[in-house]
C-alpha cells in the first residue's frame, strides 16, 4: 500500500522560482501548501539554482521598451495578453522577492552588458532559494524533498489526486487545487532526440538532471493544450568538458568573436563576428548541434586572451597551431590550411571588441564580418566545444489566471502552472536574458493566488 | 574578486584574508558538493589562509617548533619559585622584582614587535600593495565594527558580537598595561593600584570582555557547520581561545585576590600565560588581526580607486 499523505489545499511540484513564489503566496493567503521537489535538499530548485538576475521595468527600462524588446526576439511569436502582464508585474514582483529574503545588488562587470534591464540577485539563485525555503519553513509549508512526481489525475480538467516517489516508494497526494511548476523537458534526453535525432545524444545539459519533462507530459496527455516550438530549445556553445548535467553558468564561452570556431574536420562554418556578441551566443548551441559529431573548437592568439570572462576549465595552448591542433586531436593540416587561409583574408582595421568595429574578411567563406584580427601571437589556445542546452519551449498554454487551458478551450478550475512550463506561452522563440525568472516570479505569484482561491470553492 | 578576471598568487592570501568564513557563499554556490565540482571556498580560504600565517611568519625559524618549547620554559621559570614564602598582601614585586619583569617583558615586547612587523611587511609586499591615508582610515572603520563579519544571520552576528568582547577586551587590557607603566614612571606611583585606578577600572572592564568574548566564540565554534571550516586549524584557533582566556581569568583572580596567601602563585600564572600569549603571538592565530586589516586597507583603497574609476 502506497503511503498516504493528508488533504492539503494547494500542492505545488517543482520547488524551483516559480514554485516557491506560488506556495508562499498560496499560503500568504491562508491555505495549507505542500511542496513536492524531486531533488535532494542540496539539489533544490532546479535551473533557478543557477540563475544570476531577472528582467524587470524600471524608471530606467520603462515597460514600452521591455515590450518591445521581447517583440523583437519572439518575432512576434508571444501571447501578448500575457506579457504584457509579465512585464507590468514585474515591478511587484521584484519588490515581493525583496520581502521574500531575496536581496540584490549593483550589477557587476562581464560580457553581457545587462545593468540597466537587470536586477542581479545577491548571491544569485541559489541564494534566492535560500531565501524563499527560510521564509516557507517560517510558515510551515510543509516541503518534501527526494518526491518525484510521476503521475497525476485528472479528470475533465480537474485535479484530483497524484503520486510521487520519495526514495523508492510510492507516495499518494491529494489536494484542492495543483501548481506544476516543475520546469522544461531539458534534461531529458530521449525526449530531445524525438526532435534531434541522434545529436541530442551529444548535448550537454546546462542546468538541473530533475527538469525530466514528466509533469508537461502528464498534464498535455489530460487533455492540456500546449504552447511554443516542441522542436526548439535555447542552447548556446559551452566548454565541451563541462558535466553532462548541471554545469550551470561557469562553462559558457565568449572567446568565439574573438578568433575562429572549427568543426572536427578543421574547418570553419560559420561568421563568427556576424553581430554583437549579446545577440549571438545562443545561435552557437544549434550550429555546433549541426556539426558531425556535434562538437567545435574556439581559437584564438594571445592577443585577445584577456578580454572575455574564461570557463572553469583552462584552455588548451600550444606554441603553434599545428601542434594546437594535434592536442586537439584535429586535422594538423587542414587546421592550418584553415588558419593561414584566414589570416590572409583579414583586412585589419581599429580592433574594438566593444562595438561592430567592422574589421572583416575578404573573399573568404564564410566571412567574419567583425573582429577580424590574424591568428598569428603564439601561444595559441582553443576551447573545445558542445551545444549546452539551458530550456526548452514547449510547454502548457495558461490563461492570465494562470490555470491551465484545456484542448477544448476552457480553463482549469484547480490546475495551474507557472515558470518555465508555461514560459511558451510568452517566448514563442527567441530569448530575452532574464526574463525566465520574471516570468516565474510573476505567474508563481498568480499561480499561487489563484490556486489558494480555488480551495475556497 | 569581482575587480578581477586573473589571480597572482599574493592575491590569493589577500583574498584569504578578506574572508571572514561566514559560509554565505557556500550555501549560495549551486557548485557546493554533492555537486561533482564540489567547490568549497570558506574551507579553501581558511586553509589558504593558515598557509599565509605559515609562510609570513617572521623570523623564518620561528614557529610552532621553536615557540612550543620556549613556551614550555616560561611556565617553568614562573613556577619555578612558587615554594617561596607567601608575600605580603598585594605586594607583586616581593615576588618577582619589577627590575626582572620589565627586563623578561621588554625583550619580550621588543622581539614581538620586531618579528610581527617583519611579518607584516612580508604579507603586504606584493604587487598591487597600495594605500593611501582615506584607505587605511576606511580600514580602521571595518575593523573597528567588524563590518564584514555579520553574514546577516542571527548565528553570524553572536559572532561578531563576541569578536567585539574579544578585540575591546584585549585593547582595554592594553591600555591597562600602558596606563600602568604611565603610572609607574611618570607619576611615580606603585602597584598595587586602587579599584578606581585607571590601571584595574581598565583591566577589569578588558578582563571581563576577554572571558566572555572567547568563551562565546569557543561556544559559537563547535556549532558552525562542520563543512566550511578547515578542521586543522582548530587545535591553532582552540589554543589562542584559550590562552586569551586563561590571560583574563589569572589576571581578574589576581585582582580579586591580590590579599590572599597564595597571591604568588597566581601571580606567577598570570605572567606565564601573558608571557606565552606574547610569544605565540608572532606564528599563532593573532597573527589574523594585523593580516586582516592589511587585506581591508588594500580593499579600501581597491574599492575608492575603482569608484573612482566608474565615475569618470
Ligand atoms: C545555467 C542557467 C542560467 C540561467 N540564468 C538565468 C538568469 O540569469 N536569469 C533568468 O531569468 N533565467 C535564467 N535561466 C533560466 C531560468 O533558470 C529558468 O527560466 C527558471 O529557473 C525557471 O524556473 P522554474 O521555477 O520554472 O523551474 P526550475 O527552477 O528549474 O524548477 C523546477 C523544479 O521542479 C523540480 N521538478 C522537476 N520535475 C519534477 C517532478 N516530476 N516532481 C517534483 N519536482 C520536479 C525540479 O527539481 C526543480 O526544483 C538560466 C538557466 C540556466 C540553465
Ligand atoms: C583588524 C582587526 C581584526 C579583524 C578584522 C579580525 C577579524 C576576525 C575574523 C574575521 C575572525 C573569524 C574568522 C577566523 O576564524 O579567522 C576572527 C576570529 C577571532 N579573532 Fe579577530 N580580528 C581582528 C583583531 C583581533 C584581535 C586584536 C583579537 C584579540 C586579541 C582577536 C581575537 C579573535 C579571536 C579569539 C577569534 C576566534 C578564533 C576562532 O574562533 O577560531 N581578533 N577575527
Ligand atoms: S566572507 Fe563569506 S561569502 Fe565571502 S568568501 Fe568568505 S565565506 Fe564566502
Amino acid at each position: 500500500m502506497p503511503e498516504e499523505l493528508p488533504l492539503f489545499d494547494v500542492v505545488v511540484i517543482g520547488g524551483g522560482n516559480a514554485g516557491m513564489s506560488a506556495a508562499l503566496t498560496a499560503s500568504e493567503a491562508g491555505v495549507r501548501v505542500l511542496v513536492l521537489e524531486s531533488a535532494a535538499p542540496g539539489m533544490r530548485g532546479g535551473n533557478s539554482r543557477h540563475t544570476r538576475n531577472m528582467r524587470r521595468i524600471s524608471q530606467a527600462y520603462p515597460e514600452a521598451e521591455y515590450l518591445a524588446d521581447l517583440l523583437k526576439v519572439t518575432g512576434g511569436k508571444t501571447d501578448e495578453q500575457l506579457a504584457r502582464i509579465a512585464i507590468r508585474e514585474s515591478f511587484p514582483a521584484h519588490a515581493w522577492m525583496q520581502a521574500h529574503g531575496v536581496r540584490f545588488q549593483p550589477a557587476l562587470g562581464g560580457t553581457l552588458h545587462l545593468d540597466r534591464t537587470n536586477a542581479f540577485f545577491l548571491g544569485g539563485g541559489k541564494a534566492v532559494l535560500n531565501g524563499y525555503y527560510a521564509a516557507a519553513e517560517r510558515r510551515g509549508i510543509r516541503i518534501l524533498y527526494n518526491a518525484e512526481v510521476t503521475a497525476l489525475n485528472i479528470s475533465r480538467g480537474v485535479f484530483e489526486s497524484g503520486t510521487a516517489i520519495q526514495n523508492g516508494e510510492p507516495l499518494n497526494f491529494r489536494a484542492k487545487a495543483l501548481v506544476a511548476a516543475a520546469g522544461g523537458f531539458e534534461a531529458n534526453l530521449e525526449w530531445l532526440e524525438e526532435a534531434w535525432g541522434e545529436a541530442a545524444r551529444n548535448f550537454l545539459v546546462r542546468g538541473t538532471p530533475h527538469n525530466q519533462g514528466k509533469i508537461l507530459k502528464a498534464l498535455l496527455e489530460n487533455g492540456a493544450e500546449s504552447a511554443g516550438d516542441p522542436r526548439q530549445c535555447h542552447a548556446i556553445a559551452i566548454d565541451a568538458r563541462s558535466p553532462k548535467f548541471d554545469g550551470g553558468i561557469v562553462t559558457r564561452l565568449d572567446s568565439l568573436p574573438l578568433g575562429i570556431v572549427v568543426n572536427r574536420n578543421g574547418q570553419r562554418f560559420d561568421d563568427e563576428g556576424a553581430d554583437l556578441w549579446p545577440k549571438r551566443y545562443a545561435v552557437w548551441g544549434r550550429l555546433i548541434a549541426m556539426q558531425p559529431g556535434q562538437i567545435a573548437y574556439s581559437i584564438f592568439d594571445s592577443k585577445v586572451r584577456g578580454l572575455f570572462m574564461p570557463s572553469v576549465f583552462p584552455p588548451v595552448c600550444a606554441n603553434t597551431i599545428a601542434e594546437l591542433a594535434a592536442k586537439l586531436e584535429l586535422p594538423v593540416e587542414e587546421t592550418e590550411c584553415t588558419v593561414k587561409r584566414f589570416n590572409q583574408a583579414v583586412i585589419g582595421g581599429g580592433f574594438d571588441h566593444f562595438r561592430l568595429d567592422g574589421c572583416g574578411t575578404q573573399s573568404l567563406d564564410p566571412p567574419k564580418s567583425n573582429w577580424a584580427q590574424r591568428i598569428d601571437a603564439p601561444p595559441f589556445f582553443a576551447y573545445p566545444l558542445r551545444p549546452g542546452i539551458t530550456f526548452t519551449y514547449l510547454g502548457v498554454r495558461v490563461a492570465e489566471s494562470a490555470a491551465v487551458r484545456m484542448r477544448d478551450g476552457a480553463a482549469s478550475p484547480n490546475v495551474f502552472a507557472a515558470g518555465e512550463i508555461m514560459a511558451g506561452n510568452i517566448l514563442g522563440e527567441g530569448y530575452l536574458a532574464g526574463i525566465g525568472m520574471t516570468i516565474g516570479a510573476v505567474f508563481g505569484r498568480i499561480a499561487g493566488r489563484e490556486a489558494a482561491r480555488a480551495t475556497q470553492h | 574578486m569581482e575587480r578581477r578576471t586573473a589571480f597572482a598568487p599574493s592575491d590569493v592570501a589577500y583574498f584569504a584574508n578578506l574572508c571572514h568564513n561566514c559560509g554565505e557563499c557556500y550555501y549560495a554556490c549551486p557548485y557546493t558538493p554533492p555537486h561533482e565540482f564540489a567547490v568549497n571556498v570558506p574551507k579553501l580560504l581558511a586553509e589558504l589562509r593558515a598557509q599565509s600565517y605559515r609562510e609570513c611568519a617572521r623570523p623564518r625559524w620561528y614557529g610552532a617548533g621553536v615557540a612550543l618549547p620556549a613556551l614550555a620554559l616560561c611556565l617553568v621559570i614562573f613556577l619555578a619559585g612558587t615554594h617561596e614564602n607567601a608575600p605580603a598582601a598585594g605586594q607583586f614585586y616581593s615576588v618577582i622584582s619589577h627590575s626582572t619583569m620589565v627586563a623578561i617583558f621588554g625583550a619580550a615586547t621588543i622581539f614581538v614587535a620586531i618579528a610581527l612587523g617583519a611579518s607584516l611587511m612580508r604579507f603586504a609586499k606584493g604587487p598591487g600593495a597600495s594605500m593611501d591615508s582615506k584607505a587605511f582610515a576606511q580600514a580602521l572603520r571595518d575593523a573597528a565594527s567588524l563590518r564584514y563579519l555579520s553574514g546577516g544571520d542571527s548565528a553570524s552576528s553572536a559572532r561578531r558580537w563576541f569578536h567585539h568582547f574579544t578585540f575591546y577586551g584585549f585593547l582595554l587590557c592594553f591600555a591597562s598595561t600602558t596606563s600602568a607603566a604611565i603610572d609607574h614612571y611618570l607619576l611615580g606611583l606603585r602597584a598595587p593600584y586602587p579599584f578606581l585606578s585607571a590601571p584595574v577600572l581598565l583591566g577589569t572592564l578588558g578582563g571581563i570582555g576577554l572571558l566572555a568574548g572567547p568563551a562565546g566564540l569557543f561556544f559559537l565554534k563547535r556549532h558552525r557547520d562542520p563543512l566550511i571550516v578547515d578542521s586543522h586549524q582548530h587545535r591553532a584557533d582552540a589554543f589562542f581561545l584559550a590562552i586569551l582566556f586563561l590571560t583574563s581569568l589569572t589576571g581578574l583572580l589576581l585582582l580579586i585576590l591580590r590579599n590572599w596567601t597564595a597571591m604568588n602563585v597566581l601571580l606567577r600564572l598570570h605572567l606565564a600565560v601573558v608571557l606565552a600569549l606574547f610569544l605565540t603571538m608572532p606564528y599563532g592565530k593573532f597573527v589574523h588581526g594585523f593580516y586582516r586589516f592589511a587585506a581591508l586597507v588594500r580593499y579600501a583603497f581597491e574599492a575608492a580607486s575603482s569608484a573612482g574609476r566608474k565615475a569618470v
